[in-house]
């Protein structure tokens, strides 16, 4: 399973080498790797079925609990099917419909790095490696979002849904660490078995908080939706796959399978299904004012899945059971939609409803799949479609009290939803006149075949139950804990269910009838964009980043005597706090009584060397000061017996004054560039400074002092290394590896020296 | 002595950031300058001053017979002393390098590379 699982990232490296010569119809080919996952994946079900699971184990970081464990189940076989079927799909579709595209192998790299991200995010039973690949695909969908590169509002709708969905992997690995450390392992299979209570946990507010959110972003769950419809920016095939059968779907995959885990609280079914009837039914009701195809079923989808978060909420088996065959109806009408209305765009060049019509007789196979999804959308007998509607109503009804308002919420959403469907997959078609501005290309086959597939199985499905019901049996096993024994059937003769879908279907046809998308409600709706969650998001992260560059800005003002005057007052506040505070140094005056005539005049020679050099009008003076004042240090040396630090002192300090005076005189005199006032300020803050060395030396200095290593280096100076002068046998010898890395560090400097003379820039270079 | 000595040292470390502080290239580097002096001088003044004795083993001797010097502070000062040289020299050439492309010895002049525009 490993290799199936990692099968679409080998594809991605081979597809770099071998990439160039698979464009063109050559690029059919391509869809051998998800048709054969597809079939690996259909040869386990007879397994599946009979076993409930398989599990497979390959040890990564097992000192960490981090695990490649993984668990096909019932969910796992249906979000791996449809990840591989409809990708099998897409795969075909993408060759002819992305013919000609220059980096059309780099896109087919993406489309198989998500495919193997997605398998990883539903086979794994690792929440570790659950994370690793729910943050590859939020990766893979950037890149296939921003894919057409040179548009401006592709690259934001890329930034925008990798903003949520990667805030949204933050929120995941903190619930995922959260419940890992409550349960002491991160594989989901031990916490069930270990029968642990999280909804007892003190923790348990907040790992719902992370695991709903990070679902709730990643399934564009309101007010995270805003995401999604901007997303549809990705060419057509990306918006099929990604943004409406699959990744959106991962979110709804993680509560469905954290369900037995967390679900025995009121506060999750709570949750999510307030949210998730919010979402749909705000979905549901913005389609009604969208004019571009992509648009309607992008908000038809966020409908879509707010109405899976909603039977996940509900949290009654037969809202599973109807949460488990909606993702697979939707899936497959959904992609059909999409398909179609790529087809569509391919062929006349244009998603907007207002101006398609009539396009029936031009492409027939196209026509078909979109009226048999719209079928199936609507929920239609005998479509597969009607099977799902009909198990909503019937988990809506089984909720006691509050039956009537869920029930009630679910009719008005499907009501909307089977508008928008019928407005993407038949309007088009219907009517006889084209619009004269609009030239119909011939579309090949590998475009309208993979839709009418999809469309097909939309009814198909429908009419064999039992397809659908093998699937299930196995995923509601794994996701409720119990079996489920009845059959799914299309009749079940007279009953309210039937009569809420007779209404469904009837309302949703009327409205389709006389309401009219148009461009008046396309603007009603933008003008309460002020008060849109994405709008309000948008200005958040705008005021974020004025924030940020006036942060940066103030700290990072790229002043340097800004930032050594922070340094320092810093320091000059902590230290000398503590200084004052606690230390209490306490000066001796009477030790100056000591003082000889000798360095009493070197000292002052030291003092007026450097007043001279800060207060010198004259740089050629400033210098020469520099020069006395290290003269003077070699005369202390010499007084303190340090005769090789004075000499040393005096040759460096010749060298530096020679340096300096040839340099200098290249340069420009001083000017007055700096005013009293900020003068005066960095003198209070320099004097503040040396007063704060001056005391920490002398409270230093009246601590005892640790000769250990001294005597260590002048007992054994002769002994061991058979000098006498132990400064340099401490240099050349006990310590010769540092000199002689000194020596390279001064090597590197002469040669930055003399390059840097040498340098030669032209006038060119220079601006 | 000692207190003497610390107030020295308080004053290199004084006049140097002030020097840091000004805004010409040439007072930058001089404050550089004494700043290292003054932190040669701590180090040497914090591994205690003993007045005349080397620590040089006499002749007809294996061992010291008398105090010393302490040699560690000694060796470490000898080291800062030779770096610090390679950084001035580095520092005065490139000032001059400086220069002679911008044509400015104002470091505040140097504060952008390019004009920035993120929003």
């Amino acid at each position: 399973m490993l290799t199936a699982v990692l099968t679409g990232f080998i594809f991605a490296c081979v597809l770099v080498f071998a990439g160039k010569p698979l464009k063109g119809r050559a690029s059919l080919i391509n869809a051998v790797v998800p048709i054969g996952l597809f079939v690996y994946f259909c040869a386990q079900i007879p397994q599946v079925i009979a076993e409930g699971a398989i599990y497979k184990s390959y040890s990564w970081v097992s000192s960490m609990g981090v695990d490649m464990n993984f668990n096909l189940d019932g969910l796992s076989m249906i979000f791996a099917l449809m990840i591989t079927g409809i990708g099998s799909m897409v795969f075909i579709y993408t060759s002819a419909y992305m013919k000609g595209s220059p980096q059309l192998d780099r896109f087919y790299g993406y489309l198989g790095m998500f495919m193997a991200a997605m398998l990883g995010v539903v086979l794994s039973d690792n929440l570790i490696t659950i994370f690793v690949f729910w943050e590859l695909t939020t990766i893979v969908s950037f890149f296939l979002i921003g894919y057409n590169t040179h548009d401006k509002g592709s690259r934001r709708a890329a930034m925008t849904s990798l903003g949520l969905t990667g805030l949204g992997g933050m929120l995941l690995l903190g619930g995922i660490i959260l419940m890992g450390s409550i349960g002491d392992t991160y594989s989901i299979q031990e916490m069930l078995n270990s029968g642990i209570a999280f909804s007892d946990n003190a923790y348990y507010p907040l790992i719902l908080f992370f695991i709903i959110g990070a679902a709730f972003t990643k399934s564009a769950q309101f007010p995270f939706h805003f995401w999604l419809p901007l997303a549809m920016k990705a060419p057509t095939p990306v918006s099929t796959y990604l943004h409406s059968a699959t990744m959106v779907k991962a979110g709804i995959y993680l509560i469905f399978r954290l369900s037995p885990l967390l679900g025995n609280d009121p506060s999750w079914n709570n949750t999510l299904m307030l949210f998730g009837g919010i979402t749909m039914l705000y979905g549901a009701w913005h389609t009604v004012f969208r004019t571009d195809l992509k648009a309607i079923l992008a908000y038809s989808t966020i409908s879509a899945l707010g109405i899976l978060t909603f039977l996940i909420g509900l949290g009654t088996k037969a809202a599973f059971l109807a949460a488990l065959i909606f993702i697979m109806v939707h899936a497959l009408y959904k992609a059909t939609l999409f398909l179609v209305a790529g087809s569509i765009d391919k062929a006349t060049g244009t998603r907007d409803i207002l101006r398609l019509r009539g396009l029936g007789k031009y492409m027939i196979p196209v026509a078909i799949a979109g009226i048999l999804a719209a079928i199936s959308n609507a929920g239609i007998p005998p479509s597969f479609g009607f099977l799902g509607k009909d198990l909503i109503y019937e988990a809506t009804l089984g909720m006691g009290e509050s039956a009537v308002f869920l029930t009630a919420a679910a009719v008005l959403t499907n009501i909307l939803l089977l508008y928008a469907g019928f407005v993407v997959g038949i309007k088009p078609f219907m009517g006889t006149r084209l619009d004269p501005e609009i030239k119909v290309k011939k579309l090949s086959p590998a475009i309208w075949v993979p839709g009418l597939i999809l469309g097909i199985l939309c009814i198909v499905f429908g009419i064999f139950p039992a397809v659908g019901e093998g699937l299930v049996r196995p995923a509601l096993s794994a996701v409720y804990g119990e079996p489920f024994e009845s059959h799914l059937k299309l009749w079940h003769g007279f009953t309210t269910i039937l009569l809420l879908s007779g209404i469904t279907i009837a309302c949703g046809v009327l409205l389709y009838l006389f309401v009219k998308p148009s461009n008046q409600k396309v603007a009603l709706m933008a003008k309460a964009d002020f008060i849109s969650p994405q709008v309000i998001t948008e200005q958040i992260s705008r005021g974020f980043l004025r924030l940020s560059i006036f942060w940066t800005r103030t700290f990072n003002s790229g002043y340097l005597g800004y930032y050594v005057i922070t340094v320092m007052v810093f320091v000059i506040g902590i230290v000398g706090y503590e200084l004052v505070a606690v230390l209490h140094v306490k000066v001796d005056f009477s030790q100056l009584k000591e003082v000889t005539f000798y360095e009493m005049s070197t000292i002052l020679i030291m003092i007026s060397g450097i007043v001279v050099a800060v207060f010198s009008q004259s740089r050629l003076a400033a210098i020469a000061a520099l020069g006395v004042l290290g003269y003077a240090m070699c005369i202390i040396f010499v007084f303190y017996g340090a005769p090789d630090l004075a000499m040393t002192q005096f040759s460096i300090d010749t060298l530096t004054v020679i340096l300096f005076v040839l340099i200098i005189f290249r340069l420009p005199k001083y000017k007055v560039l700096s005013n009293m006032r900020s003068r005066i300020r960095d003198g209070v803050v320099a004097l503040s400074f040396g007063t704060l060395i001056t005391l920490l030396i002398l409270e230093v200095l009246a601590q005892p002092v640790n000769r250990e290593l001294s005597e260590f280096y002048a007992d054994n100076a002769y002994l061991l290394a058979k000098g006498k002068n132990v400064v340099n046998v401490i240099l050349v010898d006990f310590r010769g590896i540092d000199t002689l890395v000194e020596i390279t560090v001064l090597a590197i400097a002469a040669i930055g020296v003399f390059s840097l003379m040498k340098l030669e820039i032209k006038k060119s270079e220079i601006d | 002595m000692e207190l003497l000595l610390a107030i020295t040292i308080g004053l290199l470390y004084a006049s140097g950031v002030y020097m840091v502080l000004r805004r010409s290239m040439v007072k930058l580097i001089i404050g550089i300058i004494l700043i290292g002096n003054g932190v040669n001088f701590l180090i040497f003044l914090l591994g205690r001053i003993t007045k005349g004795s080397t620590p040089i083993i006499s002749e007809n001797s294996d061992t010291f017979l008398e105090a010393y010097a302490d040699p560690v502070p000694q060796a470490l000062i000898l080291t800062a002393i030779v770096i610090s040289f390679g950084l001035q020299a580095f520092a005065i050439v490139l000032i001059k390098r400086v220069y002679k492309v911008l044509n400015t010895d104002d470091i505040d002049r140097l504060s952008h590379t390019e004009d920035y525009d993120i929003l």
